[in-house]
């Protein structure tokens, strides 16, 4: 039985020209991470708070533990939530922002005491107890954020963007922890990022979402290895997918899979003349841009040739370059659509 | 040949700009300016506020009157003249209980609502302006307006609670068919009450909402998630994060109540027999319908420490509540 469910669900905000969701369906899975990642204005905050209940959808259902929630209060909903400001009250200490929503359950003074000092042991947060939110560090207010969210038992924890606040060299170790704290707790959990390597990080799952629509959804590496359209090319992956126009389809490939002639191994390949402009050497991987010509129309692309290859480039000159056949991705040439498109023979 | 078509523009690039950048204008030097934009608000203040003050404080200590305004030091002889007078103390006495009980009636009518003002509703801006209209009546004005409201026979108060029953033989507030809301003294000290909350009400609902409007959405939002009602929400979270602007709005409204002669003037010239007596209105008959202005100077005076310790006493609270 799936955690949370949204069937249809579909909203539109009081005096909006466009819908904020589309008709969404969409269902978690026991005890995964399912991340919904997309740009800006993607409705992907909308769909949380939806499920939360903050806001109340225009049609369709949202479903917890397999009961409709639709006209149920937030409170009533078995779930906790973790705002991207963290939203703590700034009125009281740590220990009374994290025992807040046990007393607002009407639990007794020593159970409430007994289960702060658990999340607070298990988060960390014990010799903080005193402390007032403006005194801490935004890595540890984003603790105090789960250890309220913890207490509540929830069926599923929705978390909006709880990593954009923190500075990006903490960003990375919050995130190894939050996901080892999911794997302790084992609660099924919906994680709203519009950061595409976040996503890529944490999801078991991950809902590719754009103009209130899912685009596509599966593990981080169906995502990345066959993305179901253009936007999911693009969008995921950094540097993106490389797109060229062929005939009525779109050639995709990856920037790691655009590699010398000598380097992609096996006979089954598409061979490019690449025409070098740039070269940029980030983290030891050497990112390439130029323009392939022969397979379509000829088409700026980037390439990254990670430390193992070692082929002299040289800027400014053509280079044999190869894309081995089954790295190739082809796509509608539509731009509404950009879905996946069958493969064609490529002349090279 | 891309480089020597810009060197050649920027040659002929007109000098006249880097003349007069490099020229100090009056707007570089920020003392200046500052002195100048200080002035009128320093004359202002100096003439209007300082010179009485000091002025009031000379006289308070002096035997100045209308009919001889030659000055000469007088000591403490007006606190003398003034504690012996029983209106003096009668007058500190109503000042304190009409003051605190209109404090707290501004504070618990603010608060709500304010947050009654903050609600989404259709009409909201009607129902705003309507509201703020009796702070933006100049005192004076109102006042009479509730002269009349509360007239001892025509008074449309009482010809309501006539026709619902309330007023009239055998009826809950007595045999007679009028209340004399200004003849009584409970009921006129209760009056001045009511025009004082009335008119301060707005204002500490506009200063309270300004501090609702600052609390961060999710907080509310964060609480109703964590499983908050209502109540819940309004005494655990907005009512403390309120904290330090409903003391402002406490200590205008003191400030207010505590200074103000008009309402007590208008509606009942402190009467009856001085029991609506402020010591604003008792300094002013003293002073200047009285003539001593020596006397008048001192009694107002009187009220300047009080106020003072007041102010700072809630102010130092808003630091301690203030959180965010």
């Amino acid at each position: 039985m799936a955690v949370v469910e949204v069937r249809d669900l579909h909203k539109v905000y009081d005096g909006a020209q466009q819908a904020a969701l589309g008709k969404i369906n969409l269902a978690t899975e026991e005890g995964e991470y399912l991340v919904l990642v997309g740009p800006s204005g993607c409705g992907k905050t909308t769909l949380l708070r939806t499920i939360a209940g903050l806001e109340q959808p225009t049609a369709g259902e949202v479903l917890i533990g397999g009961e409709v929630v639709n006209g149920l209060p937030p409170r009533a909903r078995q779930i906790a939530m973790v705002f991207q400001s963290y939203a703590l009250y700034p009125h009281k200490t740590v220990f009374g922002n994290i025992e807040f929503p046990l007393k607002a359950s009407r639990i007794d003074r020593p159970e409430r005491e007994r289960k702060v000092r658990w999340a607070a042991e298990l988060l960390g947060l014990t010799r903080l107890l005193d402390r007032r939110p403006r005194q801490l560090s935004g890595g540890e207010r984003q603790r105090v954020a789960l250890a309220r969210a913890l207490v509540r038992d929830p069926a599923v924890f929705l978390l909006d963007e709880p990593l954009s606040n923190l500075d990006a060299k903490l960003r990375t170790s919050a995130r190894d922890e939050l996901k080892r704290f999911q794997a302790e707790i084992g609660t099924t959990t919906v994680y709203v990022t519009h950061d595409q390597t976040e996503a890529m990080g944490l999801g078991d799952r991950i809902a590719v979402l754009s103009d209130g629509a899912v685009r596509q959804i599966g593990s981080p590496s169906e995502v990345y290895d066959h993305p179901a359209d253009t936007f999911v090319a693009t969008f995921i992956g950094s540097p993106p997918m490389n797109l060229v126009p062929s005939g009525d389809r779109l050639v995709g490939f990856r920037p790691e899979h655009l590699l010398p002639e000598e380097d992609v191994p096996g006979s089954d390949r598409v061979t490019v003349p690449f025409a070098v402009d740039r070269m940029e050497n980030l983290s030891g991987d050497r990112h390439i841009y130029g323009t392939v010509t022969g397979i379509g129309e000829p088409t700026r692309v980037i390439a990254r040739l990670p430390t193992t290859v070692t082929t002299p480039i040289t800027v400014g000159e053509s280079h044999a370059f190869a894309v081995a056949a089954d790295r190739l991705r082809f796509f509608d040439t539509d731009p509404d659509s950009g879905r996946r498109a069958e493969p064609v023979r490529l002349e090279a | 040949m891309a480089g020597t078509l810009e060197d050649d523009a920027s040659q002929d690039a007109p000098p006249v700009s880097v003349r007069s950048s490099k020229r100090i204008t009056l707007g570089d030097r920020e003392g200046a300016l500052a002195w100048l934009f200080l002035l009128p608000s320093v004359v202002y203040i100096v003439g209007l506020v300082a010179i009485p003050f000091f002025l009031a404080i000379g006289f308070a200590f002096s035997d100045v009157s209308a009919g001889d305004p030659s000055y000469d030091f007088a000591g403490l002889r007006n606190y003398r003249r003034a504690f012996a007078d029983p209106v003096f103390w009668t007058s500190l006495r109503n000042t304190f209980v009409i003051t605190v009980i209109t404090m707290i009636l501004v504070v618990v009518l603010g608060t709500i609502l304010s947050n009654i003002l903050v609600a989404d509703f259709r009409g909201k801006w009607v129902v705003r302006f309507l509201v703020l209209l009796p702070w933006t009546t100049p005192v004076s004005l109102s006042s009479v307006t509730w002269l009349w409201l509360l007239d001892s026979i025509y008074s449309p108060i009482d010809w309501v609670m006539r026709e619902v029953g309330l007023l009239g033989p055998d009826t809950l507030f007595g045999p007679t068919g009028n209340m004399y809301w200004l003849g009584k003294p409970g009921l006129a000290t209760a009056s001045v009450i009511m025009v004082q909350t009335w008119r301060l009400v707005p204002l500490a609902a506009v200063i309270i909402m300004a501090g609702l409007a600052a609390i961060p959405d999710d907080l509310d939002e964060a609480a109703r998630v964590d499983g908050a009602g209502f109540w819940r929400r309004m005494f655990e979270i907005t009512t403390p994060l309120i904290m330090p602007v409903v003391a402002v709005a406490t200590l205008f409204a003191a400030i207010f109540t505590f200074t103000d002669m008009a309402v007590v003037y208008v509606l009942t010239r402190g009467g009856p027999t001085n029991s609506t007596q402020v010591l604003a209105s008792w300094a002013y008959y003293k002073g200047i319908e009285g003539g001593d202005i020596a006397q008048g100077a001192a009694i107002a005076l009187f009220l300047f420490p009080i106020l003072l310790a007041a102010a700072v006493a809630i102010l130092r609270s808003v630091r301690k509540v203030e959180v965010l």
